[in-house]
């Protein structure tokens, strides 16, 4: 274990900016996630419409090609950001389409009687979503979305690769100089995303059951 | 008129392909290859076995520049690393066509080697005490520094330049951890092509790693990229097998030492990565081997 000599700043430094990119990544794709789940269920074709397109394009790409686009397509056209924010971006423009999918399916367990109900007692599209039909949506799809999150903590390794230091980068870096020890540093950073990884479950769960519907 | 046109037409079009044929087939000595070289080597060693199979893979950089470097049209790796291959493989008798390239990257050389993956390793592999412990590393027979890769008229003139501002290298590499130690912020990429692209783009200041790999991509890009800079590190490249084959050692020094009297380095350095001008440097002691 001597690669922990003067390292261990190093990978604390690593896997914090792993968790900024989740924390980051994570609010910005519930709330992106949230607004393309009601725009596939609101009343306007128009906004149906981009946010099925949307959907279809990020949900059937590759992670990977997603960030080629935001590091190297991007700036050419004009798109420079501080690298924090293009590796959130990307992993934004990614999960979001996941997170709505998720979420259209929590709106598609509330029977379709309670939105009636709701708009003939008059509340907006709106109202009847933020009122009645989100509230019920969002207890029923913790699980899911849990699974999508947690692939997204994950995914965030894929900015390695991409100017961001984060723990796989860090850990890339230790295999690399201490190619003796590589076993000892995978255990290492397999430990750690793994408790990255359980607190988010056990987050959930605590969510689920105080959420439960009585 | 119109045909004189199709005609001056196809004959450029000729021309550049004559061009792009010639320039894979350039670059590197002709190495001559030993005849009946099995006779020479000992009954188990590892030379004789390879002489005897007639073949060789030889894990490269398929990424650098001037070392290591595979275009994606060329069949074979080009670059200082490959000559030096060959010279390797020519002392055993087989010929560079017999040579089987296999690309490392730095992540993969230690493993490729342990797994008898590849034979030997000639892929900018920086002799270290560590990767010494589990593999085999004889040489140097390269010695290179860290450097600077900047735009043309980059405010980055020295390594003291560089503190606070975004510099690239690839992801897990030894450069960027001597970034970091100059106050930079490392950007780690997978590939130095990839780096040189951000560095082009201007969304970092500058690409830092081993000289000798910087001056390949300056040197395809001479109007924009320039290498600034003394070095502020030292790297010595070796020559990996696998540490079970210690008979191997003496074998690299020894041929390698050869290729050194008789002109062979030089030729091979003047081939590639002595193609974007400077002097021709001596080639460095070797380390002696362990018995």
């Amino acid at each position: 274990m001597t690669f922990l000599d003067g390292n261990v700043g190093l990978i604390l430094q690593g896997f914090w900016l792993t968790i900024q990119l989740l924390v980051l990544s994570g609010i910005c794709s519930i709330v992106l996630g949230t607004l393309l789940a009601a725009a596939r269920v609101s009343p306007v074709p128009l906004l149906r419409g981009a946010a099925v397109v949307y959907v279809s394009i990020f949900r059937n790409t590759p992670l990977l090609v997603v960030f080629i686009f935001v590091f190297i397509a991007g700036p050419r056209l004009g798109l420079n950001y501080p690298f924090l924010v293009k590796g959130v971006l990307a992993m934004t423009l990614y999960t979001s389409a996941f997170v709505a999918e998720a979420l259209r399916s929590g709106i598609n367990s509330v029977p379709v009687g309670q939105a009636e109900a709701a708009r003939s007692i008059g509340l907006t599209f709106g109202q009847c979503m933020r009122e009645v039909v989100m509230p019920q949506a969002l207890r029923a799809v913790i699980p899911p979305m849990a699974s999508v999150l947690i692939a997204m903590a994950k995914n965030t390794s894929v900015a390695a690769a991409f100017g961001l230091a984060e723990a796989t980068a860090t850990m890339r870096g230790l295999t690399n100089n201490n190619a003796n020890e590589r076993l000892m540093i995978f255990l290492v950073f397999a430990l750690g995303y793994i408790v990255i990884v359980e607190l988010m479950s056990f987050a959930a769960n605590r969510l689920e059951r105080r959420w439960r519907v009585a | 008129m119109r045909y004189a046109a199709v005609a001056a037409v196809a004959a450029l079009t000729l021309a550049a392909c004559g061009n792009a044929g010639s320039s894979e087939t350039e670059g590197g000595a002709d190495v001559d290859v030993a005849d009946n070289a099995a006779e020479d080597f000992e009954a188990g060693t590892k030379m004789k076995e390879l002489a005897d199979a007639g073949s060789i893979t030889i894990g490269v950089k398929f990424d650098q520049p001037g070392i290591g470097f595979k275009s994606a049209t060329a069949d074979a790796p080009a670059g200082f690393d490959i000559e030096m291959g060959k010279v390797l493989a020519a002392s055993l008798g087989i010929a560079a066509e017999d040579i089987t390239w296999k690309e490392t990257v730095s992540d993969n050389r230690e493993p490729f080697l342990q797994a008898d993956e590849v034979d030997v390793v000639l892929a900018s592999y920086s002799i270290t005490d560590e990767r010494r412990e589990i593999v085999g590393q004889a040489g140097p027979y390269y010695i290179t520094g860290q450097q600077l890769l900047v735009k043309k008229g980059s405010d980055i003139t020295d390594v003291a330049d560089v503190k606070g501002q975004e510099v690239c290298s690839v992801t897990g590499s030894t450069s960027l951890d001597n970034i970091r130690a100059e106050g930079a912020t490392p950007r780690g990429f997978d590939t130095y092509s990839e780096c040189r692209d951000q560095v082009l783009d201007g969304t970092v200041e500058a690409m830092s790693t081993d000289g000798s790999i910087l001056l390949g991509y300056a040197a395809e890009n001479p109007d924009e990229l320039e290498v600034v800079g003394e070095p502020f590190s030292e790297e010595r490249y070796g020559v990996g097998y696998n540490i079970e084959n210690t008979e191997m050692c003496q074998w690299i020094v020894d041929t390698i030492g050869d290729a050194e009297e008789d002109g062979e380095w030089a030729k091979a350095y003047e081939a590639t990565l002595g193609k974007g001008g400077g002097e021709t440097p001596t080639p460095p002691e070797f380390d002696a081997c362990a018995a």
